[in-house]
């Protein structure tokens, strides 16, 4: 393709207003943690460094996230193995049901968790009548509290990266390797795994990289326990607000070193796709005790993984203040379910989630798909540059992100590019695009990427102008890639926490916030209705996402 | 003046050029053939003639009118493309429409031309099928449906049937060459077989780094080679060096080895100065002897059949390898044999200057 003059235009358009949009406010952190009142300053700095708190704080995020990654692979290698490899009775289902724990919102699982085994929760008060306990079998509190949230929520990384490469493995390669004398342990260690290599490093630095960033849990379950993204919240509560900044860079300069500590083991999009050869069959269980115990377990631990979605189901029917110290919640209502509906106040933060998911998904789609055809397709100068912004925000915690935005447009300064949005309408928009866009633009990427430069071709000497192309061949090609980007931004801008606590305002309130004050108010059965929402409304964006990502 | 000219092409990348001056001219309905190993350039002219590529410099000219800077919406030349690119998510009669719909045909005589150009590719009833659902060789009639659906004034063709199963090639080929010719559109075809661009090609021009090393009818090419490039390209053929002792009756006298030929000269060709020279030598110019006087001592290492006679090849005693028609079982693998110009070898033994290639 011809590098035209307009596409150069429009290129150099979108990496100015990325490089506002996702570099600016981080620099804009990086100056307010050296300048006081006074000028330049190494105050804060030496503040950060005197405080064994905040050494604390970085030291509990980096451990929870190693041990997040041990955790998550220890659970999730061992089951991809177990659904790819085994034909298991209603294998279908329940490797369908294993990918549960991604439509639960971070907030939302740290809820149902609490409602589960928390002090009351119905597995904690079960042990404790079982085992005739005077005081709950244990307290839902600490590293320990997190480490189970985490392990829960992200061992599905893991199994979805190690099931695809698994299916990805060509039947000849064992064929080849039995023919070549190798029993099953050395064609699973010589063979299997260094196919599994990239599927693993990838699924380690996703888990790494979301751990490190994650908020809820630690902010729910914490308690004393110190990591760094609660500690900048309350720090910044405090009015420390330069310490923030601070710690801030902190966070970043872990998340950043640890990426570049594990670069090179990025999944990959298209990891499984376009190799020849058909999936190794799924291998029948033979021994009828082994089928029926395998199953047993498996199904069993699918039991374990929905827990969490029935129990917010089943709180969701509770009338408030009527569960107090029963097993079970003895009345059961569809009132916290028409309240959501019927009283405005209730209403507003479930219309406000829609429309700020939307507008920050429709804008992430306009910015991934221009930035991955002028980069992809026009092949224009700076375009590596583009991509590379546009996935930026994936290396730096979501926390961080809020903050930067909320530093960058807490003033009026046109002229520095700087304009108050903190407060209004648009800075949670603002923020829910910038998260979003790592995620659209490598599902949108990797379709610009696939789709034949030669039918643009084509459509040019078939007297197709550039908008007729666009219209009548690449978008409706590129719908499955659209789709699955879109409906990942969509998710996670609908079940956003993490921005929304230090960005939102009381009229733009998402439901997230509405969950936590809910849960304020010993309001369970309002907040668990919350949750059954987004829960819901996850899934379907996922299954929408997913039927029309692969039909076409 | 010819239809569609090609005049001092050059395209630069990073400097180096891949096409370096290259100018053809094709008249009204002809077929070209533009043959060259890979990075020769072809494929590149090909693209600078459908516009994808402008030029560092020279012109295209079609019907006298210079569109080296139309874009190829704009240029009305049909192109079918080496994967097709057919539009996956539009069915057959939908992509053959796609052109049409361009020249703002539609309603009635949207659906006549539609048929007609399905029906010119021998594919009517095949108008509601899905891309996915069709052979190799169905997704290659609809590309030239396709292409031609809009009445282009040249038709392109990148590397038409490399996709293609062997078994297949050769029917395509003919199919291709006779549609093309009823349409008496002017083509151009890029290719890297012989084979392809014989049949396919009124003219061949031969391409190598960017620039034209002959054009012409494929029995000239293989006749009278411009060079050893063109010589070694086109056909069969062993280079041998030699040394042109002089010019004797009706041709040259040149020593191989410690053997010496008379050779009759090829007429087009000058005679060459004596000295050193590179022979290339089809297989069919030579003969297997006796070992003898006039005779180039050489044993057999391999033999290939090839119907009613059989390809074999020697070994010279200077290390050459040499390929010479003979029999079937004139002589087995191993033995010892002399090569021999046969008695009408004059249009299959050619001179070059040494190391021209």
């Amino acid at each position: 393709m011809i590098r035209s003059r307009r596409s150069q235009i429009i290129g150099a358009t979108l990496l100015l207003l990325l490089v506002w949009l996702v570099v600016y406010p981080l620099v804009l952190v990086l100056i307010e943690g050296v300048r006081g009142p006074e000028g330049w300053t190494l105050e804060y700095v030496r503040l950060f460094l005197d405080r064994p708190t905040e050494w604390q704080a970085l030291w509990g995020s980096l451990w929870t996230s190693l041990a997040s990654v041990v955790l998550a692979a220890v659970i999730g290698v061992p089951l991809a193995f177990l659904f790819s490899r085994y034909d298991l009775p209603g294998g279908r289902i329940l490797s369908a049901l294993v990918a549960l724990p991604a439509v639960l919102p971070p907030l939302v699982g740290v809820i149902a968790f609490m409602f589960l085994y928390g002090e009351t929760g119905f597995v904690s008060l079960l042990v404790q009548r079982l085992l005739r306990l005077q005081e709950p079998p244990w307290r839902l509190q600490g590293a320990g509290a997190i480490l189970l949230v985490h392990a829960y929520s992200m061992y599905v990384y893991f199994y979805l990266l190690v099931s695809a490469a698994l299916a990805g493995l060509d039947a000849s390669l064992f064929e080849a390797a039995a023919s070549l004398g190798a029993g099953r342990w050395r064609t699973l260690r010589r063979v299997v795994l260094p196919h599994l290599y990239p599927a693993l490093g990838g699924a380690a630095l996703l888990t790494f990289m979301t751990s490190l960033a994650s908020f809820s849990a630690p902010y729910i379950f914490g308690g004393g326990f110190r990591v760094m993204t609660t500690q900048i919240v309350a720090t910044r509560l405090n009015g420390e607000n330069a310490l923030a900044m601070v710690e801030t860079v902190s966070l970043t300069g872990l998340a950043l070193t640890a990426l570049w500590l594990l670069r090179g083991s990025q999944p990959s999009s298209n990891a499984a796709g376009g190799r020849k050869g058909t999936a190794p069959e799924r291998l029948p269980v033979s021994s009828r005790p082994l089928r029926l115990v395998l199953a047993a377990l498996a199904w069993s631990l699918a039991g374990v993984l929905l827990l969490p979605h029935l129990t917010l189901l089943l709180v969701s029917f509770v009338p408030l203040g009527t569960w107090t110290t029963e097993p079970l919640p003895p009345e059961y209502t569809l009132r916290n379910y028409l309240t959501l509906v019927q009283d405005p106040v209730r209403a507003r933060p479930l219309v406000n989630s829609l429309w700020l998911a939307t507008v920050a998904t429709v804008a992430a789609v306009a910015l991934a798909l221009l930035g991955a055809i002028v980069s992809v397709r026009r092949r224009i100068r700076g375009g590596r540059l583009i991509e590379g912004l546009l996935a930026l925000p994936w290396a730096v915690p979501g926390t961080v992100f809020a903050i930067a935005l909320a530093t960058a447009f807490s003033v009026n300064a046109p002229h520095a590019g700087r304009f108050l949005l903190v407060g209004t309408l648009w800075i949670l928009p603002l923020a829910y695009l910038v998260r979003n866009l790592p995620i659209t633009s490598r599902a949108i990427l990797a379709g610009v990427r696939a789709l034949d430069p030669s039918l643009d071709e084509a459509a040019a000497t078939l007297g197709a102008r550039r908008w007729r192309t666009l219209r009548r061949i690449t978008l409706p090609l590129l719908r499955p890639a659209l789709l699955a980007g879109a409906s990942l931004a969509f998710v996670t801008a609908f079940g956003d926490f993490v921005t929304s606590i230090i960005l939102y305002t009381y009229d733009t309130r998402p439901i997230s916030m509405e969950i936590l004050s809910s849960l304020r108010q010993s309001d369970v059965g309002v907040a668990a209705a919350y949750g059954v929402v987004l829960m819901l409304v996850s899934g379907a964006v996922f299954a929408l996402g997913a039927e029309r990502g692969s039909a076409g | 003046m010819s239809f569609l000219a090609l005049d001092g092409l050059v395209k630069r990348y990073d400097g180096t050029a891949a096409v370096d001056g290259v100018s053809l001219a094709l008249e009204r309905g002809e077929m070209l053939a533009l043959l060259g190993p890979s990075g020769s350039g072809k494929t590149t002219t090909l693209r600078l003639l459908a516009g994808f590529e402008i030029p560092d410099a020279g012109r295209v000219v079609v019907d006298g009118e210079d569109v080296t800077r139309t874009e190829p919406v704009a240029r009305r030349f049909g192109m079918v493309f080496q994967h097709y690119a057919l539009f996956p998510h539009l069915d057959v009669s939908e992509n053959v429409a796609f052109g049409l719909e361009s020249l703002g045909v539609r309603g009635e005589e949207l659906g006549r031309r539609v048929a007609q150009a399905l029906a010119l590719v021998d594919l009517a009833g095949y108008e509601r099928r899905r891309i996915a659902q069709l052979s190799g060789g169905q997704q290659q009639r609809v590309a030239l449906a396709r292409a031609l659906a809009p009445e282009p004034r040249v038709l392109l063709l990148d590397e038409p049937l490399s996709n293609l199963d062997p078994t297949l090639r050769e029917r395509t080929r003919r199919e291709i060459r006779d549609l093309i010719r009823r349409v008496g559109i002017t083509t151009v075809l890029v290719t890297h077989e012989q084979d392809e661009a014989f049949e396919l090609g009124d003219r061949v021009a031969v391409l190598r780094q960017g620039r034209l090393e002959q054009v012409g009818a494929p029995d000239d090419l293989y006749a009278s080679p411009a060079n050893l490039f063109v010589g070694g390209f086109v056909g069969r053929g062993s280079t041998l060096p030699v040394t042109v002792l002089g010019t004797v009756e009706r041709g040259v006298r040149v020593r191989i080895d410690e053997v010496e030929w008379d050779l009759e000269r090829a007429s087009a060709q000058p005679a060459p100065p004596p000295g050193p020279a590179t022979m290339l030598v089809r297989p069919e110019a030579l003969r297997l002897a006796q070992a003898g006087p006039g005779a180039l001592p050489a044993t057999v290492t391999g033999r290939r059949f090839v119907g009613p006679s059989a390809l074999f090849t020697v070994l010279a005693e200077s290390g050459s390898l040499i390929e010479v028609v003979a029999p079937p079982r004139a002589v087995k693998i191993g033995e010892r044999v002399g090569v021999m110009p046969s008695r009408r070898a004059g249009g299959g033994i050619h001179l070059f200057p040494p190391e021209s290639r």
